[in-house]
């Protein structure tokens, strides 16, 4: 492929945001008809990097050329008219509307809205696998198909070169194959893609070369087929590379949680989010929960906690120095009461306050409890006070805790969650992706806070898509498939690709 | 955390923007802005002018805390002025009904007001809660629902009195009168001033200090993260409509019970509507609303001053809008300034002044 002339080349290009170095000296370069994938922690930079590839920002230094010229990108529009698309992890797409209507829309000058059009759509709906009718609502369709529609919009306003977001983000193995059937065959027709991931698995799979992208810079490009996944790995976070071992075994024969015949209807349908969901976390054990997303993994975490309500069987929660006592009619306040601590997998949606400052978020969820309140009164002192204990403690980078937790990177968010969860002095902590998007030095100390609390008879139920992490952390790991608890794995002896496999439901009799 | 630049800037920059958008307006139509305002100004000095503006400010500022109330947990409850003449009329048929002693009658008469009030903001409540109806569109229905209640119920067949040919409510005796505070020749203060300080606080106190305001504020900013931290966001908007209802109940009551004691047809209107442009101005703030409350009666009865002097009236009105739109879009600016300063400052905490890596924490 490297015979090929550069179709787009990022050089020197450096971002800076308020108190951030997002890129730092980038550099990038692209050859006509091949897929490149960008390879990068999360928060590695990878998302500002095709933000200024699609004219979304302006570097501060550095320069974007294409097809040899240099270009200067504004806006997406620019981005277009130079040949480069970008679909979205997040769709942008109006339910509402047709997929024609969708493709259509805002490029109704390039081939008018007759016949022409529908031709141009046709066509390009056969070259990216889209099949179906074109005046079918995008509400109706799939997210494999509302992908290849945002697909197909990107090829209609003249895109040759094609960025796509984490695509693989919201499809389940089967969905991934076809995409990557899919991209092979445009690629033989010209197309040059950027693939943003980082699944190493994935990358392997389809890219023809790769660059790896760490702590905002590029650290190299290799071809994917000399490296292994370890290799990469290895680039991607650098040789510092925490381990997330659990070394003694703390597990008690004290059970904490047990979730029996746990069973959750979707709101719209009788179709089951989970089902028939039974699991047992003793005080000082972590049980890992594998699976791919979108398994039910969010629900079983959002059931226990009372945020969603169970369509049938049993959640008990044994509180400090009692029996296992029946939850399952409680509401969110008296489980967390109870003595539940809960790491949400989105912070921003679930875990803060975004516009309030660090010590009123200290408050939320223990909005009934010593020391920051008395039950009716809040105590705005001792929150202070508290928050400041709980800033010092998990090394929260803050100059000080009226600060808006907005302000705060994510990183240091999530060590304010996990401080405040954890000083509630909790039974039973519910950790969902407790690591997802901080840095490597965040995941080193929420790793340790978290061993600490399990060595002091904790229970942890801990979700995550990260294996190394499930494996390293974990006592028993549980991998769940559609709704189900379908295999356990032991995670002394179980490998990431057993787990994977597993995962996707290959090998269910497996592990 | 008071930041007083955040808060003072965005509504002094409005109010000087607003001046040069009607001295504009002033020099179009032909008058100089400089005597329409030295007008106003002085308007204030006259007879009982600056009394009876600080008593419409009362009023202006119980529509505000009600507006104000429903604000911080993402209702808007333009329904304050129905929920408001709703109470009016029930709290003056009631009131002029009951024999009680003087302190019980008054107290009787204002629970009857605010339990009206939530009343009437309990169908939207409902309506919102189980079925998702937006509060906007059943409040301005029962805002217009509510004139013929009104009229229905001050018929002289029903509960109304003739007097000339205005009908109105059976007059309330004076045990359920509040008493105005004189002032000599500037006029008689409303008592109820005193009222509508000590909710005022209470409403600081409540956002403030207690559980439940915390959970209001935490359910009004995310819904998500407050059910997360185990705050109903159903039980919040329910709470937070009818406490906004109770509220507006009490708005005609300075005048009720301190001027009028009946509840006549032709009793002012649109004090609700005002009360969602004070709790605006205001920025839910109880000391914010009450500045709001007090420049918008200003401006209210400057307008009669202007025509004296033969310039249109309109022109507070002008001001009045341009007010409420520009310190609108001053607290976004203000608002995205300060979190940016923020940022940088998180952002040069605990790095000696060196620009965050990624890896260390940044945000990308």
């Amino acid at each position: 492929m490297t015979e090929s002339e550069p179709v787009v080349e990022l050089t020197g290009i450096t971002k800076r945001f308020p108190g951030v170095v997002a890129n730092s000296d980038v550099h990038l370069t692209v050859h006509a008809g091949e897929v490149h994938a960008v390879c990068g922690e999360n928060g590695a930079g990878k998302s500002t990097l095709m933000k200024i590839l699609y004219g979304m920002q302006q570097p501060d230094e550095g320069t974007v050329s294409v097809g040899g010229e240099i270009v200067e990108l504004r806006n997406p529009q620019d981005a277009i008219k130079a040949g480069i698309g970008m679909v979205h992890q997040h769709f942008m797409l109006a339910d509402n509307l047709t997929v024609r209507e969708n493709v259509l829309l805002g490029a109704e000058g390039l081939h008018g809205m007759g016949r022409k059009a529908r031709a141009r759509l046709t066509a390009l709906a056969e070259q990216t696998g889209l099949h179906v009718d074109a005046d079918t609502l995008v509400e109706n369709l799939g997210v494999a198909d509302r992908q290849r529609v945002e697909i197909v919009k990107v090829l209609y306003r003249g895109a040759r070169i094609v960025i796509l977001d984490e695509p693989t983000a919201v499809l389940v193995p089967q969905e991934v194959d076809a995409l990557f059937e899919t991209v092979r065959s445009m690629q033989t027709e010209g197309y040059t893609f950027l693939f943003i991931s980082h699944k190493l698995d994935e990358v392997r799979a389809i890219a023809d070369e790769v660059t790896i992208i760490r702590r905002g810079t590029t650290v190299g490009t290799v071809d994917p087929t000399t490296v292994t996944s370890h290799e990469l790995a290895e680039m991607m976070v650098g040789s510092e590379l925490p381990s997330p071992e659990t070394r003694e075994s703390t597990v008690t024969d004290r059970a904490v949680l047990r979730v029996r015949e746990l069973r959750l209807d979707a709101e719209d349908s009788g179709r089951a989010l989970l089902d028939d969901v039974s699991l047992t976390v003793r005080a000082g054990e972590i049980l890992g929960i594998a699976g791919v997303e979108g398994n039910g993994q969010t629900e079983l975490v959002e059931t226990i906690m009372g945020m969603r309500r169970a369509s049938a069987g049993t959640v008990e929660l044994a509180s400090a120095g009692s029996e296992l006592r029946d939850i399952t009619r409680l509401g969110t306040l008296a489980r967390r009461e109870a003595g539940i601590g809960y790491i949400a997998e989105d912070r921003h949606r679930h875990g803060l306050l975004l516009r309030q400052p660090l010590w009123s978020n200290r408050i939320l969820g223990y909005q009934t409890r010593r020391p920051v309140s008395n039950g009716r009164l809040i105590n705005r002192g001792a929150a202070r006070r508290d928050t400041e204990r709980v800033v010092a403690e998990y090394d929260v980078r803050t100059p000080g805790v009226e600060v808006l937790a907005g302000a705060l990177s994510g990183g240091n968010q999530q060590k304010l969650i996990v401080g405040r969860e954890l000083s509630g002095e909790p039974v039973l902590l519910i950790a969902a992706h407790p690591t997802r998007g901080v840095d490597v030095g965040a995941q080193a100390l929420i790793w340790e806070q978290m061993r600490a609390a399990r060595h002091d008879g904790l229970a942890v139920l801990l979700v995550s898509a990260d294996l190394d992490e499930l494996i390293g952390l974990s006592d028993t790991i549980r991998v769940m498939l559609r709704g189900r608890l379908v295999s356990e794995a032991d995670p002394a002896t179980v490998t990431p690709t057993e787990l994977g496999s597993a995962m996707t439901g290959a090998g269910e009799e497996a592990a | 955390m008071i930041n007083w630049r955040t808060a003072l800037l965005p509504p002094a920059l409005a109010i000087v923007f607003a001046m040069l958008l009607s001295s504009v307006a002033l020099l179009i139509s032909g008058a100089s802005p400089l005597e329409a305002f030295a007008t106003m100004g002085a308007q204030l000095f006259e007879g009982n002018t600056a009394v009876s503006t600080v008593n419409l400010g009362i009023v202006y500022y119980l529509a505000g805390l009600a507006a104000a109330i429903g604000f911080q947990m993402n209702v808007f409850n333009i329904g304050v002025e129905g929920q408001y003449r709703f109470a009016a009329v029930v709290a003056a048929i009631v009131g002029g009904w009951m024999q009680l002693p003087p302190v019980l009658h008054v107290i009787a008469i204002l629970l009857v007001a605010m339990f009206s009030g939530a009343l009437y903001a309990l169908l939207p409540a409902l309506l919102k809660v189980y079925r998702g109806v937006s509060e906007v569109i059943t409040t301005i229905m029962l805002n217009s629902i509510v004139f013929g209640i009104v009229a229905f119920l001050i018929n002289p067949e029903q509960f109304g009195v003739l007097h000339g040919n205005n009908l109105s409510t059976v007059e309330i005796a004076p045990s359920g009168r509040i008493p105005g505070i004189p002032l000599g020749e500037a006029g008689t203060l409303f008592g109820f001033v005193v009222i509508a300080g000590a909710l005022g606080y209470g409403y600081w106190f409540m956002l403030n200090r207690t559980r439940f305001g915390f959970e209001l504020k935490a359910s009004g900013e995310s819904k998500t993260a407050a059910a997360a931290g185990g705050v109903s966001a159903r039980k919040m908007t329910l709470a937070a409509m009818l406490l906004s209802g109770a509220v507006a109940g009490l708005v005609a009551m300075p005048e009720l019970l301190g001027r009028d004691y009946v509840y006549a047809m032709t009793a002012t209107q649109g004090y609700g509507f005002t009360g969602l442009a004070v709790a605006l101005l205001g920025r839910n703030h109880p000391a914010g609303i009450a500045f709001g409350a007090l420049l918008w009666a200003f401006l209210d009865r400057s307008a009669v001053s202007l025509e004296s002097i033969g310039i249109p009236s309109e022109i507070a009105t002008i001001m009045q809008g341009t007010i409420v739109l520009s310190v609108v879009v001053a607290y976004e600016i203000v608002r995205r300034a300060d979190l940016a300063a923020e940022q940088r400052r998180v952002g040069r905490a605990g790095r000696n002044g060196q620009p965050a890596n990624v890896a260390e924490g940044g945000a990308v």
